[in-house]
C-alpha cells in the first residue's frame, strides 16, 4: 500500500523509529488504566476522561517528539531549559499570583502555569550536562557546584512556598549527584548534616506545612480539616480488601468521601476498587517501568544519557511512591500526582517528555558492552 | 595517558552500573515496604476499615446559618434577609451550558445580562456545586419549571435567603455588600481555618461593615447527619445540630441623620463624616456619590459593574476612608493651638498682614488681596489669614509641626472599623526621605514649610482623619478611635455585647490653650468665614472653612473659579462641633471641586447640625451663600 506514492511499511517504520516498545507499552496500560480510574472517581461521567484522553494524546505527541531528538540535542537544551526555569522562578518570587497563600503561579495572560514544573525535567538535565562537560576530572569541587546549582531553584520554590515541589527538584538533582559517583562517605556525611539540620528547619517551615507533618502522626487530631484527606484515604484502602470492591463500586468513593480523587489522592479510589492484587499490579508495573529506566541508563552511550536516564527513572519512582505513601498515610499530604494514573495535563506531559528522553537515550545507546 | 583514561571510564562505568544497582535495590525495598503497608490496611486491618467505611454511609450535610442582620442606632434595619426562589445550574451535570440555559430560556425569562453574569460568576467560583442563572423567580415562574422537570438534567429550583438592603445607596460605603464566595475567598478562608465554618455557605462580606464584621454576621454552620443510600441519597435523618444565625451588628451611625447629610450634597461628590467626641461613635460617614449595594448580592452583571468602575465619578471609591486632600485652612486651628502649645504665639502678639510674605525669592500670597492688616491669634482663625501661618510655620519648623500634628492622629490610620484605610501624608524630612529616591528631592527645603502651615503643601489627609483631629480638639485631647459598630446582639441568647470606646491617646494640652482655639472657631461662625452657613442658628459651634487646591498655581497668577474646569476647581470644606460647650458632634465636610468652603462646604454641615441638634429637617434649598466678591473676606477662608 501507498499513500502519495510512499510506501506505507516505510512511513510505519519512520514513524514507529526510536519509540521503545516496552516503555511505550508500560507506559500507555499505566495511562489507560487511570482512564477506568478517572472513569469511576467522576461517577461515570465521560467529560473529564475525556479531557484525559486529550491530555494523553497531546503527551503521547510530545513523547514521541523528543523521543527523536538526539541526547546531543537534549544537552544542548539543558543551559537554557535550567537557566529560563530559575528566571521564571525569579519573576514569579517577583510578580506571582499568591493562591492559597503560597505564590507559585505565574500568570501568562491567556494561561497561569508553575514554572517549578519545568524543573522538574531541566534540573536533571542542567546537573547531567555539567557533569558530562566535567567527566574527564570529576572533583570534589564539581559536587559542590552542582550542589549550589541544585540550592538555588530549589530554595526559590521553597520559598514560595510549595515544600513538596522543592523537595521532588531537589530529588532530582540528587540523584544525578548520586550517579555521577560521589563519593560513599561523603553522601554518608551530608546524611548527617542533613539530619542534624532539621530541628532548625522545623522552625522555617509555614504553619500549614507543620500542620500537615503532625496531621500525618496524628489524623484523628484535626478530622474536618488536615487529617481528612488521610483519614478518609486510608479507609479506602484498607476497605477495599484483598480483592477490592470491584470497578465503580467503590463506596468511599462514590459518596464523596474522597477528597482530590480525580489528582492526587485517585490511588484511594483504585486501591479501593483493585484491593491488594491490583495494587500488587500497579507496583509491578512501576517496577517494571523502572527497571527498563535503569536498564537504558546502564546501557546509555555518554555520561549525559547515563545520568538524566538514572535521574528521570528515580523521579518516576519517588513520585509512585510518595503519592501511594501519603494516601497510604505513612508519607504527608504533599502535592504531587500518581504517575500516569492522575488527572491532570501537565503533570502527565512531565512524564511523557520524560520517557520521551529515556526513548531517545536508548536509540543512542552503547553498541558494544563494556 | 589514553590508556590511563580509557581504564579510569571502564571503573567510571563500574561504579555507574553497581549505583544503579543500588538504587534498584532501594526501589525494591520502598516497594516492599509499601506493600507491607498495603497488606496491613487491606488484609490485616480489613475488617476494622470496612466498618469505618460502612459507617461512612452517613453523610454529614452543612446546613448554612442565615446572616445577622445589620442595624443603625435606633435599630432601623440597613441589610436584611428574604427568601426567594432561584433557577440554578450544577455545573457538573451539564455537558452542553450554552444549550441548557438556552432551553431553560423556553421557560423562564433569562436576559443577556443573566447569561453574561452567570459566566462570571462560573470564571470566578470554581468548583461550585450549583450556580444561579435566574433569581428572584415569580411564583409563575417557578410553576412552569416545576411542571416540566424531568426536561432539563443538572438545573433545578432553589429556595434561598437572599441580601437586601432596603436603603439601596444610602451609607452604601458604610454598610458594604455581599457577593459569592470566590475561589480567592475561600483561599483566605482556609487561611484563617474556618474554611469548614463556611461549608454550604455560597456568600461572604465584600465592602463596609458586611466585610468587616464578616465573621459576627456570619453565625455558625449547623450539620445534618444524613443516612444515605449506595447511590448518595439521604435516608433518614440521624441527628440535627441547627444552624446558628448570625449576630446582629448595630452601628452608632444613625441612618435619619446619614440621609439629611447625602440629600445635603445633592449632585456633589465629596464626604462628610460625624463623631461623637466622647465615645469615637461614627453618627454619619458619607461619601458621595454611592452605589446601590443590591447589584452585588446575585452577582452583578458586567455591565453594571463597568458602569460603576468607569465612572468619572468613581462611586466605589471610599472617598471618606480613603480619599486624600490638602485640609487647606482646616487645619489653621490646629496650627493656632500647636503655636500656644509650644509657646511660639500668644494670644497678645500681632503680625501685620500686607497680603503677601516672603521667603527667600518667593513670595506667598495671602487669598485677601492686600491682606489682613493687624492680625492677632484670634483673628487669624476668624478671617483666616493665610500670612500668619506662613510666618507662624516658618517659625516654628517643620520637625514642629509634624510632632505636634502627628499625636493628633494627621497622617495615620485611625484604626476604624472598616477595611481599606489609608495613612496619607504628614510631611516631615523623615517622609521626604523615605518617599523619594532622587538625594536633591529628599532633602526637605525651608520654602515648604511655608505652605504646610496653611494646609497645603504636601498636607494629605482623609476627611476621617480630619473630622478624629477635630473630635480630639473638642473633646480637649482625649482622642478615641472611630467605630461603626455600637454593640452587636446575640438574636438567640438575647446577649447584647457592647464595643466599648477606645482611648487612643491623651493628647496632653493646657485647658486655656484649647478653650482659646474652641472660642476662636466660634468666632468664625459668629463674626467669621463661616457666618452665613451659620446666621441664626439656635446653637452653639465651633468651625473653620477650608480650600484645598487641586492645582498648583504660577506665583501671581490669580485663580479665578469661573475660567477652571470644573475638575480642577478647589475643594471645599469646613469643620465643626457643636455645642461649644460640651460638643455632642464634630464632624469634617468635603466637597469635592466645590470652590470656597464658605460656600459649599459649611451648609451642609449646617444643615446635618440643625438635623442632629434640633431635629430640624431642611426646608426648602437653603439661600445659597454670597458670592465671593460680596464681601472681600468672604473669599479668605
Amino acid at each position: 500500500m501507498e499513500i502519495a506514492g510512499y510506501p506505507l511499511r516505510r512511513l510505519r517504520a519512520q514513524i514507529v523509529e526510536g519509540i521503545d516498545p516496552t516503555l511505550f507499552t508500560l507506559a500507555l496500560v499505566l495511562s489507560l488504566l487511570g482512564l477506568a480510574v478517572l472513569y469511576s472517581a467522576s461517577y461515570e461521567n465521560a467529560t473529564r476522561v475525556a479531557n484525559q484522553t486529550a491530555n494523553l494524546a497531546a503527551a503521547l505527541l510530545a513523547m514521541w517528539a523528543v523521543a527523536k531528538v538526539p541526547p546531543q540535542t537534549l544537552a544542548r537544551l539543558a543551559v537554557p531549559a535550567y537557566a529560563a526555569g530559575v528566571v521564571l522562578l525569579l519573576a514569579v518570587a517577583g510578580f506571582g499570583e499568591v493562591v492559597n497563600g503560597a505564590r507559585r503561579w505565574l500568570h501568562l495572560g491567556f494561561m497561569r502555569f508553575q514554572p517549578s514544573e519545568i524543573l522538574k525535567i531541566a534540573m536533571p538535565m542542567m546537573l547531567a550536562w555539567y557533569f558530562h562537560r566535567r567527566e574527564d576530572a570529576i572533583r570534589l569541587r564539581d559536587f559542590a557546584l552542582a550542589g549550589l546549582l541544585l540550592a538555588v531553584p530549589v530554595a526559590l520554590i521553597a520559598r514560595q512556598p510549595d515544600l513538596g515541589t522543592a523537595l521532588l527538584v531537589a530529588a532530582a538533582g540528587f540523584y544525578v549527584i548520586f550517579f555521577a559517583g560521589i563519593g560513599w562517605k561523603v553522601l554518608a556525611g551530608l546524611g548527617v548534616l542533613v539530619l542534624a539540620s532539621l530541628p532548625p528547619l522545623w522552625g522555617l517551615l509555614h504553619d500549614y506545612q507543620r500542620r500537615r507533618i503532625l496531621t500525618l502522626l496524628d489524623p484523628s487530631q484535626d478530622p474536618l480539616g488536615a487529617g481528612y484527606h488521610t483519614i478518609q484515604s486510608t479507609i479506602a484502602v484498607g476497605s477495599g480488601g484483598l480483592a477490592g470492591k470491584g470497578w465503580l463500586n467503590g463506596s468511599q468513593t462514590h459518596l464523596e468521601f474522597i477528597p482530590e480523587r480525580h489528582t492526587d489522592f485517585i490511588f484511594a479510589v483504585f486501591s479501593e476498587e483493585f484491593g491488594l492484587l491490583g495494587n500488587l499490579g500497579l507496583l509491578a508495573l512501576y517496577a517494571l517501568l523502572i527497571a527498563r529506566g535503569l536498564t537504558i541508563a546502564a546501557g546509555a552511550a555518554t555520561l549525559f544519557g547515563r545520568l538524566l536516564a538514572g535521574a528521570i527513572t528515580l523521579i518516576f519512582f519517588t513520585y509512585a511512591l510518595v503519592n501511594m505513601g501519603m494516601v497510604a498515610g505513612v508519607l504527608p499530604v504533599v502535592g504531587v500526582p500518581l504517575p500516569f494514573i492522575s488527572y491532570g495535563g501537565t503533570a502527565l506531559l512531565t512524564l511523557y517528555v520524560g520517557i520521551g528522553m529515556l526513548m531517545s537515550i536508548h536509540r543512542h545507546r552503547r553498541l558494544i558492552q563494556t | 595517558m589514553r590508556f590511563a583514561e580509557l581504564r579510569n571510564t571502564a571503573r567510571e562505568l563500574q561504579d555507574f552500573q553497581l549505583r544503579l544497582g543500588v538504587a534498584g535495590l532501594a526501589v525494591l525495598i520502598a516497594f516492599a515496604l509499601l506493600l507491607a503497608r498495603f497488606v496491613w490496611l487491606q488484609v490485616l486491618q480489613h475488617d476494622a476499615y470496612s466498618a469505618m467505611a460502612e459507617e461512612n454511609r452517613i453523610a454529614v450535610v452543612p446546613l448554612p446559618p442565615s446572616r445577622g442582620l445589620i442595624l443603625d442606632r435606633n435599630g432601623e434595619v440597613l441589610a436584611r434577609n428574604y427568601l426567594a426562589y432561584t433557577l440554578e445550574i450544577f455545573p457538573a451535570q451539564v455537558r452542553n451550558l450554552e444549550a441548557t440555559i438556552s432551553q431553560l430560556a423556553a421557560y423562564v425569562d433569562i436576559q443577556p445580562r443573566d447569561r453574561a453574569r452567570f459566566r462570571k460568576l462560573l470564571q470566578e467560583t470554581k468548583n461550585a456545586e450549583s450556580l444561579p442563572i435566574r433569581t428572584r423567580l415569580t411564583d409563575e415562574e417557578v410553576a412552569r419549571i416545576a411542571a416540566n422537570r424531568w426536561r432539563f438534567t443538572g438545573a433545578d429550583i432553589r429556595a434561598r435567603l437572599f441580601r437586601q438592603y432596603p436603603h439601596g445607596d444610602l451609607a452604601s460605603h458604610v454598610v458594604g455588600y455581599i457577593g459569592r464566595i470566590t475561589t480567592a475567598d475561600v483561599e483566605r478562608l482556609e487561611e484563617m481555618e474556618v474554611a469548614a465554618n463556611y461549608r454550604g455557605t455560597d456568600y461572604i462580606g465584600k465592602a463596609g461593615v458586611e466585610a468587616s464584621y464578616q465573621q459576627e454576621l456570619h453565625g455558625v454552620t449547623g450539620f445534618e447527619r444524613l443516612e444515605i443510600d449506595a447511590a448518595g441519597r439521604g435516608v433518614r435523618s440521624l441527628s440535627r445540630t441547627p444552624a446558628q444565625t448570625g449576630n446582629n451588628v448595630a452601628l452608632t451611625l444613625d441612618i435619619r441623620l446619614q440621609e439629611v447629610a447625602e440629600r445635603a450634597f445633592g449632585e456633589r461628590r465629596g464626604a462628610l463624616v460625624a463623631i461623637e467626641p466622647a465615645t469615637g461613635g461614627v453618627l454619619a460617614f458619607v461619601s458621595r456619590p454611592g452605589y446601590d449595594p443590591n447589584l452585588f448580592v446575585d452577582g452583578i452583571d458586567p455591565q453594571s459593574w463597568d458602569e460603576l468602575m468607569n465612572s468619572p465619578d468613581r462611586p466605589l471609591n471610599n472617598r471618606a476612608l480613603a480619599g486624600l486632600y490638602p485640609p487647606g485652612s482646616t487645619f489653621k486651628p490646629f496650627m493656632a493651638l500647636a503655636a500656644l502649645e509650644l509657646g511660639k504665639r500668644t494670644p497678645a502678639s500681632v503680625i501685620q498682614d500686607p497680603g503677601y510674605f516672603i521667603f527667600g525669592d518667593r513670595r506667598f500670597r495671602d487669598s485677601k488681596p492686600g491682606g489682613h492688616g493687624t492680625v492677632d491669634l484670634y483673628k487669624s482663625i476668624v478671617v483666616s489669614s493665610d500670612v500668619y501661618y506662613y510666618m507662624l510655620a516658618n517659625d516654628m519648623g517643620i520637625e514642629a509641626i509634624a510632632g505636634f500634628m502627628g499625636r493628633f492622629g494627621f497622617g495615620a490610620r485611625t484604626g476604624i472599623d472598616l477595611d481599606g484605610e489609608v495613612t496619607g501624608v504628614l510631611p516631615s524630612p523623615e517622609w521626604k526621605h523615605a518617599r523619594f529616591s532622587q538625594p536633591e528631592q529628599q532633602k526637605w527645603y525651608p520654602g515648604e514649610t511655608i505652605s504646610i502651615g496653611i494646609g497645603q503643601g504636601y498636607n494629605s489627609y482623609t476627611p476621617l482623619q480630619l473630622a478624629q483631629a477635630l473630635a480630639t480638639l473638642a473633646n480637649n485631647g482625649a482622642m478615641y478611635r472611630p467605630r461603626l459598630v455600637s454593640h452587636i446582639d446575640n438574636p438567640r441568647t438575647g446577649e447584647r455585647q457592647y464595643v466599648e470606646p477606645q482611648l487612643v491617646r491623651q493628647v496632653g494640652l493646657r485647658p486655656e490653650h484649647v478653650a482659646f482655639v474652641k472660642r476662636a472657631m466660634a468666632g468664625v461662625t459668629t463674626e467669621g468665614t463661616g457666618r452665613w452657613a451659620f446666621a441664626g442658628a439656635q446653637y452653639t459651634s465651633g468651625g473653620k472653612t477650608g480650600t484645598a487646591q487641586v492645582i498648583g498655581m504660577k506665583q501671581g497668577e490669580k485663580y479665578e473659579e469661573e475660567k477652571v474646569a470644573e475638575r480642577l476647581r478647589d475643594h471645599s470644606l469646613y469643620i465643626a462641633f457643636a455645642p461649644l460647650e460640651s460638643p455632642r458632634i464634630a464632624l469634617a465636610v468635603l466637597v469635592e471641586n466645590g470652590g470656597f468652603g464658605a460656600r459649599a462646604a459649611a451648609p451642609i454641615a449646617r444643615t446635618v447640625l440643625d438635623y442632629f441638634l434640633l431635629g430640624k429637617l431642611p426646608a426648602a434649598p437653603r439661600r445659597p451663600a454670597p458670592e465671593p466678591e460680596a464681601e472681600s473676606d468672604a473669599q479668605s477662608d
